[in-house]
């Protein structure tokens, strides 16, 4: 088969503050045949964006080194030798590329269609009305509705699925042939992505372009992909056709990879982690056994929510004011040592359900009963001694906690405001073991959060909210931001927490797998709605709603037989 | 290009000492600003005024400035040999042989007594100053030395210019902070007053407080360069203000903040504890950039009058002297105090850059 772009022993360095030398990527080869997908998966700081940028070399020129041994041949011509002037018309025209936020890539201040008809003008000779026509068709190809219309709306009154879909647009105008996709659903709900990825499989097909797809989520892929590159640290783990990679992994690393995410078909005891394959003895057996899920008749139910509502009254016009249902009557009980889940695509009203509950935001109505007493009627003084018992952790572990703070400052604070602990000698002991718990060195409690990884700060996040022993510890995506073989130690972490301290989680979420993984009782939002409250494995089993099945359809399948042929 | 921003931020972690306390950002502030080489060089600078302030406040140095040491308008060091007229002119007039008084002493009644006080004259000793014909840069028109009352204009502007900043920094960043983190009701009022301020053209605004403290007899106790600084810092919190109450309503929403929230930590201090340690960076190229300023402003009112009591010197007496010198080519004292002006305010610029440069949390 013909290769369309042939990658050979690419190098790229970084030059850091002071003299020091990061290797980003280290002597990488791989092949894009002519009318193909070929997916680079890796987790971040794979390397694997760094590479698909230098192709169309969009690296910082002062920082980025590429290795003059390194080539990167596309048609013949090889791209990181042609003069800047060829290189503009490569770019966007034989080779384009679509990023992982539409919402910072589209200029606000034009409309859309003047976007797509700009790049149609730079790199033909159409006049501004053939362009604008063209633009338009484009439109209509990338499937979004009344096209005429949408052709003057400027990108913030798109939704982020129509955003993505404007991006692609501008990407295929000039009919490349190869299109490099970098992350473009990671920023997407699933019912989005999934109808993105169709788009992309369908575009690939009828403009017979190459399509080199990268992305963290082999699941993904394995619905598009005809092969597979997969990267760690700068270097290639493994790299076959979707058929090898899938179903005979000969590399730990992207065995890990396959298994490190929750199934919603499997539920281990603990999920693999990375390390798991690594060692030569392999998987522990014990942690694949199944666990039960679900709410039993004669638990105990520490949190009782009913017809909670939630209004925010947004401007409307210079005077006016309109209301806003974030949370329509939501009602479920939280049972002692179990997990409930939240689902729902942005803007179902998920994550308001769990600031409401802390009173981070203010209830519009309904009662939360916890140990009898409604928490929303209490006087802040009075509620100061329940906040210790509900906690929460953020979705984002880079923000969540304080840059200007020590991990010791971190842990200590919540103590100190609650008097947990005689005095400061106590408080550290009692942090010190914590971070032990969660997974992390002594030294740690020294260290600023900028001194540590994703996966690190979320377990000092939950460390801070272990300090108080609380009863019930909301999860607001609080695995999302993280890669996955992280994730899958964080979500372990979580669940020996829960064997061991009984804590009651509300795990809120978007991943569906995930959530079918922790939770026991799942609860499924649309639009401030609640549409199904039950044990999760009735829920991904036989969804009663329309909206359910409609959510469990769009979860990415991996591979499957049906798919490649 | 999330791999790219992720891959610079992730260098090996070194192996850190067991109990050793890491770099605070501070630190690492510090450490990028060691590497930037203009923003040493401005820190040197600044630090030598500094001290050269500290030595003339104490005594050290300039303590003789307002000594009439040299002739009237004393020649530089590096032109003695140049013709000065007004030395000469003066000294004329000094020596000019005595005319004959007409006599009066039959209308005069204290004319009997002349004999006698001249008698008493006579016998007090006094010794004639040798006055300098040159001095190192020069001297002004009663023979002071230009370079000394340069130092000792340096210690008033300096002063006045940190301290205005001082409190227009704090005035600033507690309304900014209590503004920008409340909002609502609150926020509204402090931005009425904040408008009010900004809504009277500047110069008028410094005029006009400055007119009602001179007026006010309560006040009057403090006049001179107490009152300076605080003109200045009543009229100059209104640019901090903004900025700091923008830098609060970012933060107030940030996800560390709704965290402390959650742990129960109290409003006063989710704004000072966790909020203010993460805007300090703003504050602080903000106080530098308004010493800059305030030295500035401070030149301009004592200029026009209404700054430093005639007794002392600053840079801003120091020129409004210059003005008429000027005229008849004496150029020394405005030099002398332009140019140190210039440097400070220069090398100050500088290191704001820097400082910000350095302070940056994104720049890593």
């Amino acid at each position: 088969m013909d290769n369309l772009l042939e990658v050979k022993n690419l190098n790229v360095k970084f030059r850091l503050d002071g003299n020091q030398i990061f290797e980003a990527v280290k002597g990488i080869s791989f092949n894009v045949p002519k009318n193909s997908t070929v997916a680079l998966v890796g987790e971040s700081g794979s390397g694997k964006s760094v590479s698909a940028m230098s192709i169309v070399r969009l690296l910082p020129k002062e920082t980025a080194i590429i290795s003059p041994n390194s080539e990167i041949s596309f048609e013949g011509r090889n791209l990181l030798k042609l003069p800047e002037q060829d290189m503009r018309n490569v770019r966007g025209k034989a080779i384009s590329v679509i990023f992982q936020e539409p919402m910072s890539s589209l200029n606000p201040v034009f409309t859309v269609g003047d976007q797509i008809a700009e790049v149609l003008r730079l790199h033909t000779k159409m006049t501004r009305k053939q362009a604008w026509a063209r633009a338009e068709e484009l439109m209509h190809e990338v499937g979004i509705p009344n096209p005429k219309l949408r052709m003057n709306s400027f990108p913030h009154e798109l939704s982020g699925g129509q955003q993505q879909r404007v991006m692609i647009a501008q990407a295929i105008s000039c009919e490349p042939k190869l299109l490099i996709a970098d992350e473009p659903t990671t920023a997407l709900d699933v019912t989005i992505q999934k109808q993105i990825l169709d788009l992309i499989a369908n575009l690939q097909q009828r403009h017979s372009m190459s399509v080199l797809f990268i992305t963290h989520d082999l699941a993904v892929v394995g619905e598009i992909a005809d092969h597979i590159v997969v990267m760690q640290s700068g270097e290639i783990k493994e790299k076959g056709t979707a058929k090898a990679i899938f179903e005979a992994p000969t590399h730990p690393y992207t065995k890990a990879l396959l298994s490190c995410r929750p199934s919603v078909l499997e539920r281990p005891k603990r999920l693999p982690v990375i390390d798991d394959f690594l060692r030569p003895e392999g998987v522990n057996k014990e942690n694949l056994v199944q666990r039960k899920r679900g709410y039993e008749p004669n638990d105990q139910i520490v949190l009782e929510v009913n017809n909670l509502s939630k209004k925010f009254m947004l401007k409307d016009g210079l005077f006016k004011k309109r209301e806003v249902a974030a949370v329509k009557d939501a009602s479920f009980k939280l049972a002692r040592g179990k997990t409930l889940g939240l689902v729902g695509e942005s803007g179902s009203g998920k994550t308001t359900v769990g600031l409401t509950l802390m009173r981070l935001h203010a209830a519009s109505g309904g009662e939360v009963l916890f140990d009898g007493v409604d928490l929303l009627k209490l006087s802040e003084k009075d509620f100061l001694k329940y906040k210790r018992r509900i906690q929460i952790v953020f979705q984002n572990p880079y923000a969540s906690l304080n840059p200007r703070f020590t991990v010791g400052q971190i842990l200590l604070e919540p103590m100190k405001i609650h008097s947990i602990g005689v005095d400061d000698q106590e408080r550290i002991g009692l942090a010190m073991a914590l971070l032990k718990r969660v997974g992390l060195p002594d030294v740690s409690f020294y260290k600023y959060p900028h001194e540590f990884s994703g996966g690190q700060r979320q377990r000092i996040a939950i460390a801070r909210c272990l300090t108080m022993k609380p009863d019930v510890l909301i999860c607001d995506e609080s695995v999302s931001a993280l890669d996955v073989s992280v994730q899958a130690q964080v979500l372990n972490l979580l669940q020996d927490l829960q064997d061991e301290y009984k804590m009651s989680y509300i795990f809120i979420s978007h991943d569906l797998a995930v959530v079918k993984y922790i939770s026991d009782q799942v609860m499924v939002m649309s639009e401030g709605d609640v549409i199904e409250v039950a044990n999760s494995d009735e829920i991904y089993l036989h969804p009663k709603q329309e909206y359910t099945k409609k959510l469990l359809g769009s979860i990415p399948k991996g591979w499957q037989e049906t798919a490649a042929a | 290009m999330s791999a790219v921003l992720n891959a610079s931020h992730t260098p090996p972690p070194p192996a850190a000492p067991l109990h050793q306390v890491s770099p605070g950002l501070w630190q690492l502030a510090w450490r990028r600003l060691k590497r930037d080489k203009v923003g040493i060089v401005s820190l040197v600078v600044v630090i030598f005024f500094l001290l050269m302030m500290v030595g003339s406040y104490t005594g050290l140095v300039a303590k003789n400035w307002s000594k009439e040491v040299g002739v009237s308008y004393a020649n530089p060091s590096f032109m003695a040999g140049a013709e000065n007229l007004e030395a000469v002119r003066t000294k004329a007039d000094a020596n000019a042989p005595k005319i004959e008084p007409v006599d009066l002493s039959d209308i005069d009644p204290l004319a009997p007594r002349y004999a006698e006080w001249a008698e008493r004259t006579a016998k007090i000793k006094t010794t004639e100053v040798k006055r300098a014909e040159s001095l190192a840069f020069g001297g002004d028109k009663w023979g002071r030395d230009v370079l000394q009352k340069a130092i000792k204009g340096a210690e008033t502007s300096i002063f006045v210019g940190l301290f205005a900043a001082l409190f227009a920094t704090i005035i600033g960043t507690t309304l900014g902070a209590i503004s920008g983190y409340m909002g609502g009701k609150v926020g509204d009022l402090l931005e009425w007053f904040y408008n009010i301020f900004t809504s009277i053209p500047y110069i008028l605004l410094i005029l006009a407080f400055a007119a009602v403290f001179a007026s006010s007899p309560q006040l009057a106790a403090y006049k001179g360069v107490p009152m300076v600084v605080a003109i200045l810092a009543f009229t100059g919190w209104t640019g901090i203000y903004r900025l700091v109450r923008s830098e609060y309503i970012k933060h107030a929403s940030r996800e560390y903040v709704k965290a402390a929230q959650a742990i129960g930590a109290s409003d006063s201090r989710r704004m000072f504890v966790h909020i203010l340690p993460n805007v300090s960076h703003v504050c602080l190229v903000q106080l530098s950039q308004h010493v800059v300023q305030f030295i500035k402003a401070e030149v301009i009112l004592s200029y026009l009058g209404l700054g430093v009591p005639v007794d002392s010197v600053s840079w801003g007496t120091m020129l409004a002297e210059a003005q008429s010198e000027l005229v008849i080519g004496k150029w020394w004292q405005l030099a002398a105090a332009g140019i140190s002006m210039a440097i400070l305010v220069t090398a100050f610029s500088m290191l704001t850059d820097s400082l910000r440069d350095a302070l940056d949390p994104k720049i890593k």
